[in-house]
């Protein structure tokens, strides 16, 4: 990862106060109708915030930040679906701290996209293992580490299917991408989990 | 079809992401080649590893609180006009103070339904979220505790398992703006939110409404406001508050 793991400055959280007082409150049928709409999928968008950052300090911001934006424009969702909705507001939210941190970061996420469609065929690499081997379950602590050592498309790619249920149409409309590419980087990414996770049995967690 | 075709489609296969005829392709193709029933199966257990709800996280009740903070909920409405003026206009007709007294009572039912209303939604959220409970337990004495700094009142926490209602755990809610005490009961498979916070609006002897199809007993006890809401039926309901008041009675031993 390409990410300094430093705590976030705290001016983010000052960041926060004048968006908030650009936010409609004084229809309270519509603030409801958010928290309804909003409020059950805390935990999905702070798990993914999670996977996204690495750090709980950052992902709490993450998710706050999310949260207000999803609050100012809620009025363009219509009738469209919310849980993609957030988790593509929370990935902006997520990519412009990378862009915050790093200028280059941005460029490396991106070019690491590309590389994973123009390298389709090394997904077979996990094949050579031999036939003989078993794949067992590992303690969720040890899968964790796993995931976050994915890099970051391949990683939030997994996190929306696997962990956070979501479908192919859905994680398509997240990350901005045809279903094709959804498809073509799940299978990498669990091809090169697989190859992980062979390799992490039998060690000591 | 060959093992690099299959590849993609046995992700899809595994994700229920196949039409009919796909999925039957896929399916011959792994009845046919061990290699790729091999990664099926291992991708299967990877699947069920990590979507077994061990690796979501939860968020903290300080960040649910910041999230919450951002939408005010619906602060206390004020009395409108028209409100204003059918008090006015029966106070021509009575005393002036008689006349305050109704705008009062216009005012208050006005919020209580409000409340009632926020509560279903809590309810609501609660069982949609897979959030059910913040600490989960059966033990009265691990629930009770919980509650400790993060709320100013000690709501009363006793488990009715041996009267049929099972304590399942309790959980850090929002209502009107205020955090309080959601404890979660079970009746065989519905669920009761009993909501509790400093107040004693209701007095004894209990209101009932329903709201959306969702029952909601009110009532006060030791300068506690208690709600219950919950699906099951107006009867057990109340039986489940007989049930509570007695068990939490000074002297009940609980």
């Amino acid at each position: 990862m390409m990410l300094a793991r430093r705590r976030p400055d705290r001016t983010q959280a000052a960041e926060c106060a004048p968006m908030a007082a650009g936010i409609d409150n004084s229809d309270p049928d519509r603030a409801r109708r958010f928290r309804d709409a909003a409020l059950p999928h805390l935990d999905a968008v702070y798990t993914l915030a999670n996977y996204l950052l690495h750090n709980t300090a950052d992902a709490e911001d993450a998710v706050q930040e999310c949260y207000l934006r999803a609050l100012r424009h809620f009025d363009t969702l219509r009738n469209s679906d919310i849980k993609p909705w957030l988790f593509a507001i929370l990935r902006n939210v997520c990519r412009a701290e990378y862009a915050r941190r790093s200028g280059v970061v941005l460029h490396v996420v991106g070019a690491e996209a590309d590389n994973s469609e123009a390298t389709v065929p090394l997904w077979r690499e996990a094949q050579d293992s031999p036939e003989t081997e078993v794949l067992r379950e590992l303690d969720a602590k040890t899968i964790r580490r796993l995931v976050a050592a994915l890099p970051d498309s391949f990683r939030e790619a997994i996190v929306l299917r696997e962990i956070n249920d979501l479908s192919y149409r859905e994680i398509a409309e997240v990350i901005g991408a045809p279903v094709g590419t959804v498809m073509s980087r799940l299978a990498r990414a669990r091809s090169m989990l697989r190859t992980a996770w062979l390799a992490a049995e039998g060690q000591p967690t | 079809m060959t093992c690099n075709e299959a590849e993609v489609l046995l992700h899809a296969l595994l994700d229920d992401e196949l039409d009919a005829g796909h999925a039957r392709d896929a399916e011959a193709h792994t009845a046919a080649c061990p290699r790729c029933a091999a990664e099926l199966r291992e991708y299967r257990v990877m699947h069920a590893a990590m979507s077994s709800g061990e690796l979501r996280y939860v968020a903290p009740a300080s960040l649910r609180a910041r999230v919450n903070a951002m939408v005010p909920a619906a602060a206390p409405r004020a009395p409108n006009r028209r409100m204003l003026f059918k008090g006015f206009a029966l106070g021509s007709m009575l005393s002036a103070a008689a006349a305050a007294s109704i705008v009062i009572t216009v005012i208050r039912s006005d919020q209580d339904q409000m409340i009632t209303g926020e509560l279903v939604s809590a309810h609501l959220r609660s069982l949609q979220a897979e959030h059910l409970t913040d600490v989960q337990t059966s033990d009265q004495h691990t629930v009770k505790p919980w509650f400790n700094g993060r709320l100013d009142v000690a709501p009363p926490v006793v488990d009715l398992t041996a009267q049929g209602f099972t304590l399942v755990g309790g959980r850090l809610d929002y209502v009107d703006g205020r955090p309080v005490a959601a404890i979660v009961y079970r009746r065989s498979n519905h669920v009761i939110n009993l909501f509790v916070a400093q107040g004693s609006s209701f007095g004894h002897g209990a209101k009932f409404r329903t709201v959306q199809g969702f029952n909601v007993k009110l009532w006060s006890e030791q300068g506690l406001n208690f709600w219950a809401v919950s699906d099951i039926n107006a009867g057990e309901l109340q039986e489940f508050e007989d049930k509570f008041e007695a068990a939490t009675r000074p002297g009940a031993g609980a």
